[in-house]
């Protein structure tokens, strides 16, 4: 897709995320937002891989390691034809396969389950080793959140990744500067994130995460670094593209009633 | 009835406790506000600290803090602080028998649309394994409160097992908590019903259905998981001959676990279990939650009922 089809899909998943969770009555916008750039561009131009045969050994591999971003995941999946859009409806009901956090004996298109913070790199890391032992070129990308990277695994992973020095990895930290509690400053300073990742020997690269451009850049320039894994801290708004969500803790984990769905949808046309 | 969630049992205790007892810190791990720790911290905060997305160092700090001679409390999601932090749990806190205090909000199946990953169900067998630690299971937001004011007059490890939604007020201010004794809630002698934590209301409620048929159920509330009330349950085996144990939780390594073995030991009687089976919980409303997975008061009536066959 080029720039403009990007935003135009991005647009769709973010109305795909209102909708998703104004029929849940539950769940986490803001950060499903501020990633949703991040998720379009892989999702719809990065990653090799076959909706109709999600097993496809070849397929890149992706994990949302912060699972409570499920919604973003789940549209991105429907609207490449996983499984069919209206199911995103369901989100969180009894007997959905569409879980709160994603679960992967019950979604195609998702690699393993996540929900509890800091535990996705990890995966990611045994996954780009695995890759590399059956000399595939399979590549591994994994999205974190800037909160999540106060969890001691996520830097036990970020060792081992640049210790076996897997340049098939690419981890994403979703910068939005906002946790549950508040600023990430505030309630834990992770800053500055890009050294802390160098140090543990990754290429580190800072972006501005809602400007396809500087993503698309950012993807190409790590599928092509060699002998390091690569992070891509992308400075994010919390609940983009919807003006009464952006950078609010609030709507951290809050589903928008029906009046503020139809709002949010408003603003997305 | 009046419906209160026991986490804000566990706050408004601490608040009070805060008041007179400079000693009184409270940890959380950015979830103040489920957990309702930040109500502490709007109170105190100088005595509050938020350790951001680490429940592993959460432990470790609640365990230096208390050498230094202060009683921490440390508040997460219970999926988290008794599992993903259960090493520091085991070895640094318990091991050591150090004067920690763990508040785990949103136990159990109740946690709803968040779905298996945030539904602690195995967190009894993960507690009560451990040597040196006491494990609460207040039925509701006075027992709550009551456990928390205790866990703080204890010396040593105390692990304290709190959820998210509103549940009948069921105790009175003037309702005993006694650490290590179960709670008569009703005479009975067909069969006993010994339920903890919610199911203690529905265990209440089946008792008067089963009243309507003319079978009489004791019930028996176990605030007190660990250490566990032996004599209550001994007693109720050879009065009434029958146990039906009942739990937000999985049956094995839970309650039904904990009382069978008691049962087995020392006046085996037949027993059934009401609680989830080897099973992952799932997304759903809280309620819709209860009667999935069988959870409800017409369940621990069934439940009677088969135990009552097996009688001798
Ligand atoms: C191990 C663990 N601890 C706590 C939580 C609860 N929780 C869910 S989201 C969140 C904050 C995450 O912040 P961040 O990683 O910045 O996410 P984002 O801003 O992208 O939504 C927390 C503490 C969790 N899911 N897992
Ligand atoms: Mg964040």
């Amino acid at each position: 897709m080029d720039i403009a089809q990007l935003e135009e899909q991005a647009k769709k998943i973010r109305q795909d995320i209102i909708k998703m969770l104004g029929a849940a009555g539950s769940g986490h916008p803001g950060g499903s937002l501020s990633s949703t750039d991040l998720m379009t561009a892989l999702f719809f131009n990065i990653l090799r891989q076959k909706p109709k045969e999600p097993r496809w050994p070849g397929r890149d591999r992706f994990i949302l390691s912060k699972g409570h971003c499920a919604p973003v995941l789940y549209a991105c999946l429907a609207e490449l034809g996983y499984f069919p859009i209206e199911q995103l409806l369901t989100l969180r009901k009894l007997g959905s396969c569409l879980q709160g956090h994603p679960s992967c004996q019950d979604v195609a298109g998702v690699e393993v389950s996540t929900g509890s913070l800091g535990m996705g790199l990890s995966v990611a890391t045994g996954m780009a080793l695995g890759a590399k032992f059956d000399q595939s070129d399979v590549r591994v990308y994994c999205l974190v959140g800037d909160g999540e990277l106060q969890e001691g695994q996520i830097w036990e992973a970020a060792m081992s990744a640049g210790h076996y020095r897997l340049d098939n990895l690419c981890c994403i930290v979703d910068n939005n500067d906002l946790q549950i509690d508040g600023r990430i400053k505030e309630v834990m300073n992770v800053y500055p994130i890009a050294d802390k990742f160098k140090a543990f020997g990754w290429q580190a690269m800072e972006i501005e995460g809602h400007d396809f451009k500087q993503i698309l850049a950012a993807y190409d320039r790590a599928s092509k670094t060699k002998e390091k894994p690569t992070v891509i801290i992308a400075r994010t708004i919390k609940g983009k593209g919807i003006s009464f969500m952006e950078d609010q803790e609030e709507w951290h984990g809050k589903a928008p009633n029906k009046e503020l769905t139809a709002k949010a949808l408003k603003e997305l046309e | 009835m009046e419906k209160k969630a026991t986490r804000h049992g566990y706050s408004e205790a601490l608040i009070e406790m805060g008041a007179t007892n400079k000693n009184i810190v409270v940890l959380d791990a950015d979830l103040s506000r489920s957990t309702s720790s930040e109500l502490f911290k709007k109170k105190f905060p100088e005595r509050f600290f938020n350790v951001g997305v680490a429940e592993q160092n959460l432990l470790g700090l609640a365990a230096g803090l208390s050498l230094m001679g202060k009683i921490p409390f440390a508040s997460t999601y219970s999926v988290f602080a008794s599992g993903r932090a259960w090493e520091q749990l085991r070895t640094t806190i318990c091991y050591s028998n150090l004067n920690v205090k763990i508040g785990g909000s949103h136990g159990g199946i109740l946690t709803g649309p968040d779905g298996a990953s945030h539904q602690a169900l195995e967190e009894f067998a993960l507690t009560r394994v451990l040597p040196n630690l006491t494990v609460f299971v207040p039925c509701d937001f006075l027992e709550a409160k009551k456990a928390t004011i205790a866990a703080a007059e204890l010396k040593g490890p105390v692990y304290i097992r709190l959820g998210r939604e509103p549940l009948p007020v069921l105790t009175t201010q003037e309702t005993p908590f006694i650490p290590g004794e179960g709670l008569l809630m009703k005479e009975g002698r067909d069969v006993t019903i010994i339920a903890c934590g919610s199911l203690v209301a529905e265990a209440l409620q089946a008792a008067a259905l089963l009243e309507k048929e003319k079978i009489s159920a004791r019930v028996i509330n176990i605030h007190s998981l660990k250490p566990l009330d032996e004599n209550i349950i001994i007693k109720a085996a050879r009065e009434t001959k029958a146990i039906v144990t009942a739990e937000e939780h999985e049956i094995y390594g839970g309650l039904g676990s904990a009382v069978s073995e008691v049962v087995v030991k020392n006046y085996p009687v037949p027993l059934e279990m009401v609680g989830l089976a080897d099973s992952f919980g799932t997304s759903g409303a809280p309620e819709e939650l209860m009667r999935f997975f069988h959870l409800k008061d017409v369940d621990i009536v069934a439940a009677v009922k088969k135990v009552i066959t097996r009688k001798g």
